[in-house]
């Protein structure tokens, strides 16, 4: 036995190993499997035990966990391609034609683009199954609404990045979104009810002051808006969503883990 | 074939698919025992696939399914049909079940605890390598879509929003933007926000079941499937040019012609009914629309309340009770704006542009 394992005991005898995992091979008992979720800070999101029916991928359908994991694979292409892109109207358009001719390997784009758009469909069917087994009810009301917001969030970031190619598609798919804005009630140029906000004669609300105004820095989707929607879609979003993310994974284990019948 | 595809155009409008889905999804929900069976949805599964290689052979259907971003839509009404088949399926599993008084297949295992080591983190990581393969595969094989570069003064149509936001712009062919772009929005946030205090309904927490929760249920699945993806499918694949109507095997022509024959309420009670011509003063023009719309939002609650829905009222109490209503009453207004423009043009049941108010 010593002399069959002893490379691989070599590795995990060193000092280099042993600094790095503290505990021993966990698939060999019980308290070492203990040990490696809560010794490790990743793994440590976990419980050391779970419910047998809730680690079931025909009850979850591991839908949370690939949303998460999407998340994450966007947030690495992303900075990939920050390494490319410049979030002026004048280069914008040419540094995606360059991702795509110039940049070796080049399908960072195209990565990003469909985990952003699974992305969307997999927060949709894992609210899907959260409501379908009834894990929304008491005590999990709030860790629902933490995925509201994150589903809303998840919807901005994709509508934010729709923007930066600065192509057709990207441009007017953003105008005829953003036009809404225009309508809302008392807020928008265009919403029922503006007209009654001025003081004396002056309007509060006109097309130069108004919801859409501050979302695109501009009466048009042009440069200013490039630039508010590159840094709401590398920056903002994507902290807000960082730190709701850690509310929401904390919550579900100070409520008791994943449902299941009392 | 031909006559096949012209007969399935002749049968596509916003009305007949509609309808013919809500039929379908109560017909569903009402006899899910027979249809959840294995059998019967791998007959449904060849039909969808079956609809779909028969389409491909179309050049105009494939023109639009080919788009690049509309490929996930694709994969996304597989994947939305699959789940919603396994959920009840398990449903009904489960409900049979607890009728037998035996427990549900989650019940029988919710006291044994496992390690999550190896247990979970192993499926998590098998997880994320097929997703991560599938990604990589998918990228290889499908490049993203790069148009001509950005230019405010020519504007193509269809101009379209992003695909998962084609729900909400199907709705302003009844709605003006204010409703359908700001108000519902927030109305399906807040609703989804409120559904955790509105539910109290103890039961079916942690587990697959429909019986015990059926109101609950089919409103969700209502709004979710029918109201939500059924109108981005249409958004996406249906809606061409001018944001007409387009069969699947239709070629998305810009001239198309829909003549614009829509009334307004006020429009059919002073001139086709009373015959007198429009009053000046917007309030006295519109005061039958605002009349019927604040009787709908003020009087139906309480006629609900006393009738269908009394036990709930009861259950609910007054609180509840109101809030589901302030999102139930818009989500059937939206239904009933529909089958009014279907049956009788009617454009606005207010229509107040003096002040950007219609409705
Ligand atoms: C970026 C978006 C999201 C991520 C990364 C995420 C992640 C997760 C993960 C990993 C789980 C563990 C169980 C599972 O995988 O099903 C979970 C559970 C849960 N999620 Fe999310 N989620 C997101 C959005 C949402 C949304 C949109 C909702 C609902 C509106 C939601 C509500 C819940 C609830 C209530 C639980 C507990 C379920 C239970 O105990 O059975 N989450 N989430």
């Amino acid at each position: 036995m010593a002399d069959k394992g002893s490379w691989k005991d070599g590795i995990t005898n060193s000092q280099v190993w042993k600094s790095v995992f503290r505990h021993g091979d966990p698939g060999k008992d019980r308290r070492n499997q203990a040990l490696v979720v809560l010794s490790n800070v990743f793994l440590h999101l976990h419980p050391v035990q779970a419910r047998k029916s809730g680690l079931r991928m025909s009850f979850t359908w591991c839908m949370g966990g690939i949303t998460f994991f999407l998340f994450l694979v966007e947030t690495l292409t992303g900075i990939l391609l920050m390494f490319y892109y410049r979030p002026v109207a004048e280069y914008a358009y040419n540094d995606i034609v360059a991702l795509r001719e110039h940049v070796p390997l080049g399908i960072m784009r195209e990565i990003h683009r469909w985990g952003a758009h699974a992305m969307v469909v997999t927060v949709w069917l894992h609210m899907f199954r959260v409501f379908m087994t009834g894990s929304y009810k008491p005590p999990r009301e709030f860790n629902w609404n933490v995925g509201v917001i994150l589903l809303l969030l998840t919807l901005l970031l994709s509508f934010t990045g729709y923007l930066l190619p600065w192509d057709q598609l990207a441009i007017w798919a953003i105008t005829v979104g953003s036009n809404m804005a225009r309508a809302t009630p008392f807020l928008g140029h265009e919403g029922p009810g503006a007209a009654l906000l001025k003081l004396g004669d002056i309007k509060l609300i006109h097309a130069g002051a108004d919801v859409r105004f501050a979302l695109l820095g501009g009466r048009f989707v042009a440069a200013p808006a490039l630039m508010r929607f590159y840094v709401l879609h590398c920056i903002a979003i994507p902290l807000a969503a960082a730190v709701l993310m850690a509310v929401h994974f904390w919550r579900i284990r100070r409520d008791g883990g994943i449902s299941g019948p009392m | 074939m031909q006559q096949l595809k012209d007969l399935i155009n002749g049968f596509s409008s916003p009305q007949l698919i509609i309808t013919g889905a809500s039929i379908f999804f109560f017909l569903y929900l009402y006899f899910r025992k027979f249809l959840t069976e294995p059998s019967v949805s791998l007959f449904f599964l060849t039909l969808l696939v079956g609809f779909f290689a028969f389409s491909m052979t179309d050049a105009n259907f494939r023109e639009i399914v080919l788009k690049p971003d509309n490929v996930p839509i694709v994969a996304m009404i597989y994947l939305i049909a699959f789940f919603t088949w396994f959920s009840l399926r398990r449903a009904v599993e489960n409900d049979e079940a607890i009728t037998k008084g035996g427990s549900t297949f989650e019940g029988k295992e919710s006291d044994q605890k496992l390690y999550t080591w190896p247990n979970l983190i192993y499926q998590e990581f098998i997880c994320s390598i097929l997703v991560g393969v599938v990604l990589l595969i998918w990228s290889i094989l499908l490049k993203a879509p790069l148009e001509e570069p950005a230019d405010p003064s020519i504007s193509p149509n269809p101009s379209k929003a992003p695909w998962y936001f084609l729900g909400l712009q199907e709705m302003l062919v009844y709605f003006d933007p204010w409703l359908a772009g700001v108000v519902f929005p927030t109305l399906i946030l807040f609703g989804l926000m409120a559904i955790p205090y509105i539910d109290k309904n103890p039961k079916g927490n942690g587990y697959f079941t429909f019986v015990e929760r059926r109101f609950a249920i089919t409103l969700f699945l209502y709004g979710w499937l029918i109201m939500w993806v059924l109108l981005i499918i249409m958004g996406t694949f249906l809606r061409g040019p001018n944001w007409n109507f387009f069969g699947p095997y239709e070629k998305w022509s810009v001239h198309k012609v829909v003549p614009l024959v829509n009334v307004n309420l006020s429009e059919f009670v002073y001139v086709k009914w009373l015959n007198t011509g429009l009053p000046k003063h917007w309030f006295l023009r519109e005061i039958f629309g605002i009349v019927a719309t604040v009787l709908y939002f003020a009087v139906t609650p309480f006629i609900l309340a006393k009738t269908v829905l009394k036990r709930m009222y009861i259950q609910l109490g007054i609180f509840r009770y109101a809030i589901l209503m302030i999102l139930l009453l818009p989500m059937i207004g939206l239904l009933l704006k529909m089958l009014l423009r279907w049956s009788f043009n009617l454009k606005y049941i207010i229509a107040i542009p003096e002040y950007f108010l219609n409705v």
